[in-house]
């Protein structure tokens, strides 16, 4: 009997499974021997029986008492072996597998860090989470259970079957008999359970971003006092996934009936004819007794079948769902053309001043999951910010200004043209390289759980500077000042706090390229002031785009790009643009043109 | 803010104390609810049981009766074994088919159960909870832990039942069939409870552990994924690898404890169990051997024997999931425990009837007083404030100063720590949720968007509300144009496919949902940091015909804000320091004038 073989009707599942074993593969040789120790420790007990029968048909129905004492002593040992080895095997991969565990879900993590950003706009955090924890646990249970023991009991039944055969092949082979349609119902079995636990794992999945979302949006829901409808939301998916787990339940019933009937069956149909034979004396009771003691050996092997190949069902699926996610491709590292000429050096020596700065060529982009049809978010962006310059991005709510700022630090993929810093293609450049030399405060200030001081140098080395710029006094006033918690697992600031430490991490690096989208938003107008004061000094010799809301933002900037419709249509300071653009001034709008004096503040655009 | 250091509180340390019994009674709680489905699985189980156990019942007799009987041409036995296989194998699997699906409804019951009060409760925790306590805990609450009641549930009490069931079953088969041998297997519970106890007492701990790991890895995963542009831009990729390599191996090393402390145990039953077994043989052979037993009795005994022992692995797997589901359930009775600190009142009272025809509401706080902490310092000392219903307020005042704090007291984010806040004479405590939310709507400066359409996102407003009240309120908050541009208009998903929509979008979004709501009182939070000056002027336009008659409490720093203000507060430290009608400040040469001044000169 194949048990072992079971899985291989369905080379998709065994397949997916096979995609396990680089993971495996470290371990494999603890996992192989612990596997060979269970078989062999499972075929101890398939002796016993033999001693059993030799007991009965030897010592006792001899009446050699001493012969007793023996068989027992056999039976003693037998089983001390047996106990050692079962520990054995559980003591060879019990941090072996733990470790398998923590390595996928680290490869996980690591890899998730790593894929495009736009592979996060689309995946519900949820979906992962799921992945990297229940699904995972699936996969270490199948290592530890289900898969050893599809081979230990395969074996096991195999060498049952050779016992039972040999000590009478007539009645071994009535026992043999329900194995065939066994395999085939477990077949059946096993393609619709696939099928179901697919459906349970994603809704589950579901269910834990709503979960999220809950938690994360708790404010707006306490707001609306909605708190019942989400919860009502919650309890039409969970129900749900309890229907879908009922149906689970409805096929593994099914299939765990048949495999406790059928071979029950044999077995009364053995007892029956072997009882009739030991009657007429072609059997001894020894071996009867041996023969069904046997049968009822294999018995949890072969009621176990259908629960374990309903695991590994269960982990096929979650491993498919695992490396659903781990087959993303990874953003590259950058520099794919590193040997052209260009990347080889430093900025294009001579003439800086036309190729220097951050550059902007016919740019166009549309996100990648969006129809190829549809009109692109930028539509052919030539801008050029000069070497020191600082220049502010102004344009109408969703004219695409946080995609273009985005575009520079390459979180998403230019659809057609290039961007270049001091002359060179942004994709020439390492990521890890060009992230070092753009630093980026996003509109959303989001701060990791760590203390103050460790999420500003996660910029650059400048602390205090830092937080003098960004006019982050408040930070002494902290439990532990520069190291007090903040973030998820910490203090929780306010939006303005987190944005001027969002701003204060930007500027720690004095990095060469700086953007920043609008950095200002949250903060009252007397802290604005002071940290545009301040800003102004860094900006003085950074090249710098600023997204700007507002006329007080644009007064850091030397000029001002007006994005409209995906394209720049002005680029001016922001008298000229007053002046000439209607949009802008709309955008500005309710300012007189005659308080121009601020404007004058030209400072070193070199 | 001067905020005392505090040794880390037991929130922090993730060990929420749940009262003595709490985890016991939680588990109760759940079962005794579908008390019936439980006794159904119980007696289809104990009726699975039995049949399964009568097989070597038959093997003794057909041994015992039926081959002499048949050796004397007597059939009669014989056919009652066959009969008596027959049904035994047919009710095993009839009873296994029902147990399984009766055990599962009441499995299912009680997650759905259990994962529907996690959720309520997490829900109705207040504020100042979850500002502590952190999404990725309550994440793992609501998933792992409950996971892990679902593997206790699925397969561990399934199995302690079978266990515990045929344990009982054989070893009454086993007294019947002969006294000696069955008192001798009795005996052997004994080193196998001590065995048990101890192991439980070891894996606790250790299972305790491994959930806290488990919830530092989640947490530090949805962080990650949550941040993902800033992890990016900074390329904290290693660091985070690092750190997280570091969780993620405590997490593995306390998994491994765990299965090591298992293999303990395992091997310690087996050699009880096996030693039982050879000596129960030597013995029962003997008195065959010497004639005081029949050979059909040793036979069967040994069968069942080979079964009693036979589940004993599967005990410990019992005990596993026991343990770490009794540490999870520990975790989420913790969370269960914890009282709103916002609570619903016991005696919902209901608004008085609106007298006026519009539809603003007086709001006063009377000697109100608020501490974050029992004890702490105050952020807002005692004050006593009359709005007049249907006027605009603007509250404006430096970070810190205790603008956002007073206007969660007037949404009942909070309570105060001394005092009432009173809607219409009405105490905002005594108000039940819905009317409390028809009275007061806050809209603040995070718009988070759910999963779920544009529309769906605006309705959470007032969730009866038609597709033209949707399309209404967005027009009239300026948002219509930019939704009906997208992909699949208000029916696009903001989490798929085009849904990209930028932090103004949210903030119109965010408008809108709060104008559908309709409330008496509209408390806008810094709600239009994001938008730019036209997208802020439309919704001043709209505010101007919507906010009239309403009650508002605007807090912005842009100080074009309180254009729409009929009245202002300026505030700091906590403290009402200038009130008065902002032409009369303005004029004046207060704090409220200066920055007025300033944010003139900032405009150009």
């Amino acid at each position: 009997m194949s048990s072992i073989d079971a899985p291989s009707t369905h080379p998709s599942a065994v397949r997916t499974l096979l995609r396990l074993w680089p993971y495996v593969r470290p371990v494999r040789a603890r996992w192989f021997g612990a596997a060979v120790i269970a078989v062999v420790a499972s075929c101890l007990s398939l002796v016993i029986p033999l001693v059993l029968k030799w007991i009965v048909d030897g010592p006792v129905a001899s009446g050699d008492t001493a012969g007793v004492w023996l068989g027992a002593l056999y039976l003693l040992l037998l089983g001390v072996a047996e106990a050692l080895l079962f520990g054995y095997r559980r003591w060879l991969v019990a941090r072996p597998l733990s470790r398998v565990e923590a390595d996928m879900r680290g490869d996980l993590y690591g890899h998730l860090q790593r894929l495009p950003v736009a592979f996060h706009d689309k995946w519900a955090s949820g979906q992962l989470l799921s992945r990297a924890t229940a699904d995972l646990m699936l996969v270490r249970l199948f290592l530890v259970f289900p898969l050893t023991f599809l081979v230990v009991n395969g074996v096991t039944i195999l060498v049952g079957a050779v016992i039972l055969l040999m000590q009478k092949w007539t009645l071994g082979l009535v026992l043999l008999v329900p194995v065939v349609p066994l395999l085939l119902l477990a077949g059946a079995f096993e393609r619709k359970y696939a099928v179901a636990s697919r459906r349970s794992q994603d809704q589950a999945g579901d269910l834990t971003t709503v979960i999220e979302e809950s938690v994360l949006g708790i404010r707006i829901i306490k707001c609306f006092g909605r708190h019942r409808s989400q919860a009502r939301a919650f309890r039409e998916l969970a129900g749900e996934l309890r229907g879908t787990e009922l149906h689970k339940a409805r096929l593994l019933a099914g299939i765990s009936a048949v495999m406790t009937t059928l071979p029950e069956l044999a077995i009364g149909t053995a007892l029956v004819l072997g009882t009739v034979q030991v009657a007429d004396g072609d059997l001894s009771a020894g071996t009867l007794v041996a023969f069904l003691s046997t049968a009822l050996a294999l018995r949890w092997p072969v009621d176990s079948l259908g629960y374990l190949l309903a695991l590994c069902q269960e982990a096929a699926t979650a491993t498919q769902r695992y490396f659903e996610v781990l087959d993303e491709h990874r953003e590259d590292t950058g520099a794919q053309a590193s040997s052209e000429p260009q990347a080889s050096s430093e900025p294009q020596e001579g003439r800086p001043e036309k190729d220097g700065g951050l550059r902007f060529e016919g740019v166009r982009f549309r996100y990648p999951d969006a129809d190829p049809g549809s009109r692109p978010v930028l539509d052919g962006i030539d801008l050029h910010v000069r070497p020191g310059e600082t220049m502010a991005l102004v344009g109408a709510t969703g004219s695409g200004k946080t995609t273009l700022t985005a575009l520079v630090p390459r979180l998403h993929e230019l659809t057609a043209g290039r961007i270049t810093l001091d002359g060179r293609d942004i994709r020439e450049l390492p990521r890890e390289r060009l992230r070092s030399m753009v630093s980026v405060a996003f509109e959303e200030p989001t701060l990791f759980s760590a203390t103050v001081a460790e999420n500003v140098r996660m910029g650059g080395p400048e602390l205090d500077r830092a937080l003098e710029t960004a006019q982050a006094g408040f930070v002494s006033g902290l439990p532990d000042g520069v190291d007090t918690q903040v973030g998820e697992q910490g203090l929780s600031l306010s939006g303005g706090q987190r944005q001027r430490l969002a701003l204060a991490r930007a500027v720690a690096g004095s990095p060469r390229f700086l953007v920043l989208d609008d950095p200002l938003s949250a903060l009252d107008v007397h802290t604005e002031a002071l940290v545009e004061a301040s800003l102004r000094e860094v900006l003085a010799d950074t090249t710098a785009l600023v997204v700007a809301h507002r006329p007080s933002t644009v007064l850091l900037a030397d000029r001002v790009a007006l994005l409209s419709e995906g394209r720049v249509t002005a680029v001016g300071t922001h008298q000229e643009l007053l002046r000439d653009s209607a949009e802008y001034a709309w955008l500005m709008s309710g300012l007189s043109a005659s308080a121009s004096a601020a404007a004058s503040g030209e400072e070193d655009g070199r | 803010m001067s905020t005392v250091a505090q040794a880390p509180d037991a929130i922090e340390r993730d060990e929420l104390a749940a009262p003595a019994g709490a985890t016991r009674g939680l588990l109760g709680s759940l079962l005794r609810e579908r008390r019936g489905g439980v006794v159904l699985a119980a007696v289809l189980l104990v009726l699975q049981q039995a049949a399964a156990q009568g097989g070597p019942l038959l093997v003794a007799y057909a041994i015992d009766r039926g081959v002499p009987a048949f050796r004397d041409g007597r059939h009669g036995p014989l056919v009652a074994v066959a009969v008596g296989y027959l049904l035994c194998a047919v009710g095993a699997g009839a009873f296994q088919y029902g147990y399984i699906r009766a055990s599962a409804r009441v499995n299912q019951d009680v997650l759905l159960d259990l994962r529907g009060r996690i959720f309520r409760h997490a829900q109705e925790l207040s504020l100042d909870f979850h500002e502590r306590y952190t999404s990725g805990r309550l994440i793992a609450r609501s998933t792992t832990d409950v996971e892990s009641l679902r593997e206790l549930l699925g397969e561990g009490l399934q199995e302690l039942l079978a266990v515990v069931l045929s344990f009982g079953l054989i070893c009454a088969l086993l007294v019947w069939l002969d006294l000696g041998l069955g008192a001798v297997a009795v005996l052997s519970f004994v080193p196998l409870y001590l065995l048990v106890r101890g192991y439980r007492r070891r894996s606790g701990e250790i299972y305790s552990e491994r959930s806290t790991a488990m919830a530092s890895v989640i947490v530090k995963f949805a962080e990650t994924m949550n941040g993902i542009r800033p992890v990016r831009v900074f390329r904290r990729e290693r660091a985070n690898d690092a750190e997280f390599l570091g969780l993620n191996r405590t997490h593995e090393r306390t998994n491994g404890d765990a299965l090591i402390e298992m293999a303990r145990y395992v091997v310690g039953s087996r050699l009880v169990a096996n030693t039982a077994v050879a000596a129960i043989v030597l013995w029962g052979a003997y008195r065959v051997a010497t004639g005081s037993l029949e050979l059909g009795v040793l036979a069967a005994a040994v069968l069942y024997l080979r079964r009693l022992y036979d589940p004993i692995d599967r005990l410990a797997m019992f005990l596993n999931s026991y343990q770490s589901a009794v540490a999870s359930l520990g975790k989420i009775a913790g969370l269960l425990a914890q009282v709103p600190s916002v609570p619903e009142p016991a005696a919902p009272r209901e608004l008085p009837v609106q007298e006026r025809e519009l539809p603003g509401r007086e709001v006063v706080f009377d000697d109100v007083r608020f501490a974050y902490r029992e004890g702490g310092a105050d952020v807002l000392p005692r004050f006593r404030l009359t709005l007049a219903a249907g006027r605009t307020v603007a509250v404006v005042g430096s970070t810190g100063a205790g603008k956002s704090t007073l206007a969660k007291l007037l949404a009942r984010f909070y309570d105060p720590t001394d005092g009432r806040v009173l809607l219409d004479g009405t105490d905002l405590r005594d108000l039940p949720v819905p009317e409390l939310r028809r009275g007061v709507v806050m809209v603040t400066q995070e718009a988070f968007l759910f999963s779920g359409s544009v529309a769906e996102n605006i309705a959470l407003g007032r969730p009866d509300a038609t597709r033209a009240e949707i399309e209404q309120a967005a027009k009239a908050i300026g948002a219509h144009d930019f939704i009906a541009a997208l992909p699949d208009g208000y029916d696009t998903d903001v989490r798929k496919r085009g849904g990209r929509i930028s932090a103004g979008q949210r903030q119109l979004v965010a408008f809108a949902r709060a104008l559908l709501a309709d409330p008496a009182v509209l408390i806008l939070d810094e709600a239009t940091s994001s938008l730019d000056v036209p997208g802020e002027r439309a919704v001043q336009q709209a505010m101007r015909t919507v906010l009239r008659g309403r009650t508002a409490v605007v807090i912005a720093h842009r100080l074009s804000t309180v254009e729409i203000a009929d009245r202002v507060l300026v505030m700091d430290a906590g403290r009402i320091v200038e009130d008065g009608a902002p032409a009369d400040l303005i004029a004046g040469t207060g704090r409220f004038a200066t920055l007025h001044r300033a944010w003139r000169d900032s405009l150009v």
